[in-house]
């Protein structure tokens, strides 16, 4: 059998399912691909024995109505895993251990699933590219000492070299959706609240969202299905009665409306992704589908209030890293507030201090309603732009990034250029809707660039419904030799 | 509104992470640039505007008054930095 | 009553000065578990035995509200007779401290969940009303020890994330006897409605109190120093005479008060500044993003309302024209629900003046006496209620009663059972007083032959004797009658 680690999620999935191949020789294959890279670093704790313990007890009695059923998947490395080393990419988490699991990940061996090993990320899901991690920067593997985008950047690494079959990134500004641009891969970020957050170290809370990052629109809506759930634990989850994406997903899309927001045309935006985009216009009308102009007048300020919400939501949340009940603590400190001090400084990297103290000051004393305050209304009227445009289409159409994958090192020293990435993602968060990314294209460079579906509040099927069917037409095909194997 | 030194120290304190002072510059030009940046939502008026209280439609979710968590003291505490079988060890606070 | 005279002023070297006093108490929720996760919250157990991920704050935790601390402070609410709010938003109050693990506790801010109300005190014999600001609901910390190790703390989670009500007052307190009578208030509304049991030994409530002073007939507020975590209410009595007298000593050389946080030390007796608390102040709230608002709907609000419980002052009323009792006596009685209940219990069947006569008086002295509540008293309604009876239907006298009443106190045995024992039945045959009667008549003949001529007073000395020939069980009433007749 030609490469099987090559193979789409469904693929597979169909494969063991009609009994052609076993659980053991699939995972064998990622665990090759695995130990044979010595550049990419998108692993950061990689999980063999216990993999190949797991399939072949799946082998021994497997269980075939699941909808993951013997699958090895790699996670990022926020989502807490009941035993296995959880870092957060940070040093502050470098050797945690949690005692127990998140309810997505949980989901997902629910469905026959195991886990394959911890992929690498930015430090606290903060960063674009994968350079703000403890453990070292990831490769793009589509092309030497590019960056495969972040904070998902191990997720999509992995993902597009075949070392994992699919697996699954948190989003919170971008971070699933600009590294699957980035890769050629997929990458969805969910409604806001249709996957649990219990159990995925949190950032922002008001915009983190876990999701499935996958080669395949299929693979996406089989992922979506296994992930989502009603959580009690998580007082933001939505109570829904669960959907069957993948079952669902059909090319049916003539008679829909799409929107093109005038706004995300911005100044300097490349030739080769307007062409993209035009190109993706142009498939849909070819489906049928009617394509209207539509105005998201605070556009703009949507990366403006993103760096103030999430940052002070952050700097709150990472108020938890203390030393005192787990994780690193700093071996200097004679009493208690230096002990804080210097396990902060020592333990955190310095993005992740950078937006903690963004996140301070914009909540302090007289600054408040200047910057938070006014963040969260600008943040209602990016909401009602959506809420408004929705009214006219059934989804939007945009770039996923306004750039194809940048060399390491190249954005390193200007903050607000390496936020610029964003541009097109962060307003979906802001205003909690989901959205996916397709690889549509290659610049000159052959790199990916991807195209963006925005849809309504839980409208998850139409959205997978649109991408399935542009997937067809776009035929995107991605061949990478395997240049960072021994 | 301008960053400088003492404020970021000032911050700095509340956020308890303590800046080197040969990064301190570095530092403070970065979070200028920043905030020039984050400044771009003064240029909306937003006097009428409700702030976003919530980005989900639903009601607050409540349990019931039922114990079905903790007696996991030994699950709490075994990723302590400094073990010990009944408590969180810390430095003293000075007072 | 002479308002003037009854003024709590503090006599300055310069003039007379007026303490304004404002509290925040903390008062513990009465609830199986804790507000945002399912660990228990009863009191004493092993150390951070009840703590769950969500208590100490592991990576990924979300809190869930618990909705019967939802309910138990709108009951709070009505009984401070306040606005209940039918909106209201959680925020996170940003600090870090060794006990409490997220870095931030989960309270309520700008947007509480009970607005203004007010509480009536009773001083004696005045009333007088206190207003409340607002209540809101909010996570309690851990307790850290300092004691066991000279170099480390020790933290204890068990407390972390117990719901608390904090309830904020107007500065309309005016002397350390009306903070007393302000606490017991709150403390026994609470109690009568199970919303918290107001036990300060077990920290179950404490208070931050406000001091500031001004010179008497000045209506500006003067600058206030807070004294966190007082927790009785003698300490607050006697860390507000301090700080007063502390405010107007610096105020009369001329300085200003700094507005700051205090301690009060109780082994020194009196307050001192908390060290740097200049940046403590910017808790950076906002509204927690795990959290969605809580809207109420009246519906809720009223289905509450109608199971209250009859509270402190409805009772007093009731008391007063159902059992004839003196705003005073009513008071006492319905100062605990445990001693009104006592109380209604022993009157179902028993004299009413006598029940508040010997409850107020001997019970409530023998409870001092052995530091004992009422519910704890060996002498339990049934049986008060029985000794009460014995002293209508004239087994006993009033004074054997007494008697009767002090074995009770001790053994706990029924009031029946220790006058049969010893014997203590009054003697209430007229024939057989009336032969000690004329045994006595005879004995003295000078003495009744004054006493006829016009002596009354050695009327007195002819019931002692009497009392003394029947070894002191002489029904008095028929003692009294009898001589009478015979001494005409």
């Amino acid at each position: 059998m030609s490469d099987i680690s090559k193979k789409s999620l469904s693929e597979l999935v169909k494969l063991i399912k009609k009994k052609e191949i076993k659980s053991e020789e699939l995972t064998q294959s990622f665990i090759k691909n695995i130990n044979n890279d010595n550049k990419l670093n998108s692993f950061i704790t990689i999980c063999s024995e216990e993999a190949l313990k797991k399939s072949k007890s799946f082998d021994k009695s497997p269980k075939l109505d699941l909808l993951l059923p013997g699958i090895p998947i790699a996670v990022k490395d926020l989502f807490c895993t009941q035993g296995i080393k959880t870092t957060a990419g940070s040093k502050m988490l470098e050797n945690f251990v949690p005692n127990y699991e998140s309810t997505v990940t949980k989901n997902l061996w629910n469905e026959g699933a195991f886990l394959l090993g911890k992929l690498n990320c930015d430090e606290y899901a903060m960063g674009s590219s994968n350079e703000t991690s403890y453990f070292g920067n990831v490769m793009n593997p589509i092309a030497e000492n590019t960056v495969p985008g972040g904070s998902s950047g191990g997720s999509a690494s992995a993902l597009a070299a075949d070392q994992t079959p699919t697996t699954i990134g948190t989003d919170t500004g971008g971070s699933i959706r600009q590294p699957a641009s980035f890769t050629g891969t997929v990458g969805l970020k969910p409604t806001y609240g249709l996957c649990s957050r219990w159990g995925i170290v949190a950032f922002a809370s008001s915009l983190d969202q876990a999701g499935p990052m996958t080669k395949t629109v299929e693979d996406s809506a089989l992922m979506l299905e296994a992930m989502a759930s009603f959580d009690k634990k998580d007082s933001t989850s939505i109570n829904k009665k669960k959907e069957n994406y993948f079952k669902n997903l059909n090319h049916n899309i003539r008679g829909l409306k799409i929107g093109i927001p005038k706004e995300y045309r911005v100044d300097g935006m490349p030739k080769e992704i307007d062409a993209l985009w035009e190109n993706g216009k142009k498939i849909l009308k070819d489906s049928g589908v009617e394509i209207v102009d539509i105005s998201l007048p605070n556009t703009k300020y949507a990366l403006p209030t993103y760096y103030i919400v999430a940052p002070a939501e952050a700097s709150s949340n990472l108020a938890r890293y203390d030393g005192v009940k787990y994780g690193f603590r700093s071996a200097k400190g004679n009493n208690l507030i230096e002990m804080y001090e210097n396990t902060r400084s020592e333990g955190f990297g310095d993005e992740v201090k950078r937006r903690i103290l963004i996140g301070t000051y914009v909540l302090s004393s007289g600054y408040y309603e200047a910057y938070y305050l006014k963040a969260q209304k600008v943040r209602q009227l990016i909401k009602e732009d959506f809420d408004q445009s929705f009214k006219k289409v059934d989804a939007i159409l945009t770039p996923s990034t306004p750039s194809s994958a940048f060399k390491i090192g190249e954005k390193k020293g200007d903050p607000i250029s390496m936020y610029l990435n964003d541009i097109f993602t962060v307003p979906v968060n802001l205003a909690g809707i989901p959205a996916i990314s397709i690889p549509a294209g290659i610049d000159k460079n052959n790199y990916p660039l991807g195209l963006q579906l925005i849809g309504r509040p839980l409208d998850e099927q139409k959205l997978l419904n649109i991408a399935y069917s542009m997937q067809k037409k776009i035929n995107f095909k991605q061949s990478i030799n395997r240049w960072w194997e021994n | 509104m301008s960053i400088d030194k003492d404020k970021i120290k000032h911050i700095s304190k509340l956020a308890r992470i303590s800046v080197d002072e040969k990064k301190i510059n570095d530092l403070t030009k970065d979070l200028a640039s920043i905030f020039k940046f984050i400044e771009q939502l003064n240029e909306l008026n937003t006097d009428k505007v409700e702030p976003l209280s919530s980005i989900l439609n639903e009601p607050l979710r409540s349990r019931k008054d039922e114990i079905n968590d903790g007696k996991i003291r030994t699950k709490i505490l075994e990723n302590s930095p400094q073990k010990n079988d009944e408590f969180f060890v810390v430095p003293k606070v000075v007072e | 009553m002479n308002k003037e005279n009854k003024k709590y002023l503090i006599e300055g070297e310069k003039g007379k000065w007026e303490v304004v006093i404002g509290l925040e108490v903390h008062a513990q929720v009465i609830s199986n578990s804790k507000l945002f996760s399912g660990s228990s919250t009863k009191f004493g157990a092993e150390p951070n035995t009840q703590v769950s991920l969500v208590d100490s704050a592991f990576p990924g935790m979300l809190p869930v509200i618990n909705e019967y601390c939802i309910h138990q402070a709108i009951k709070t609410g009505l009984g401070l007779n306040a606005k209940i709010n039918l909106h209201s938003v959680f925020d996170r109050k940003n600090y870090f401290y060794a006990d409490l693990p997220q870095g931030y506790q989960i309270s309520q801010y700008k947007n509480p969940i009970v607005g203004e109300g007010e509480v009536t005190l009773d001083l004696q014999g005045e009333s007088k009303k206190i207003g409340i600001e607002r209540l809101h609901l909010e996570q309690d910390a851990g307790k850290s020890i300092h004691d066991m190790d000279p170099s480390n703390t020790f933290v204890d989670l068990n407390r972390s994330g117990v719901a608390l009500m904090e309830i904020v007052s107007k500065p309309d307190l005016r002397s350390p006897d009306e903070v007393n009578a302000y606490v017991k208030k709150l403390r026994s509304i609470m109690r009568y409605l199970g919303t918290c049991d107001g036990n300060m030994q077990e920290g179950s409530l404490r208070a931050d109190v406000n001091v500031s002073v001004r010179k008497e007939g000045d209506t500006n507020l003067g600058t206030r120093c807070e004294i966190k975590n007082v927790n009785s209410i003698k300490f607050m009595q006697m860390a507000i005479i301090y700080e007063a007298q502390r405010q107007v000593e610096l105020l009369e050389s001329g300085k200003k008060i700094n507005q700051e946080t205090r301690l009060f030390d109780t082994k020194k007796n009196e307050t001192r500044s908390m060290r740097s608390k200049e940046d403590a102040h910017d808790y950076r709230y906002f509204p927690d993003p795990d959290l969605l608002p809580l809207n109420i709907d009246n519906k809720l609000i009223e289905k509450i309302k109608k199971n209250l419980p009859e509270l402190p002052d409805q009772k007093k009323e009731r008391f007063i024209n159902e059992y004839s009792l003196s705003a005073y006596e009513a008071n006492i009685l319905v100062s605990e629900k445990e001693i009104s209940d006592y109380f209604e219990e022993v009157v179902k069947t028993s004299d009413k003046k006598l029940a508040k006569n010997w409850i107020i008086g001997e019970l409530f002295a023998s409870l001092n006496e052995k530091n004992i509540s009422i519910s704890d008293s060996p002498i339990t309604s049934v049986k008060m209620a029985q000794l009460i009876d014995c002293i209508t239907l004239g087994v006993i006298s009033g004074r054997t009663a007494k008697e009767v009443f002090e074995i009770m106190k001790e053994t706990g045995e029924e009031p029946r059972k220790i006058i049969e024992s010893k014997g203590l039945q009054q003697k209430s045959d007229p024939k057989e007083l009336e032969k000690i009667i004329d045994q006595v008549i005879i004995d003295n003949k000078d003495k009744v032959a004054q006493y006829k001529s016009g002596k009354d007073k050695l009327f007195g000395f002819f019931v002692g004797q009497v009392m003394k020939d029947s070894g002191g069980k002489a029904n008095p009433q028929l003692v009294n009658e009898i001589l009478k007749q015979k001494l005409k």
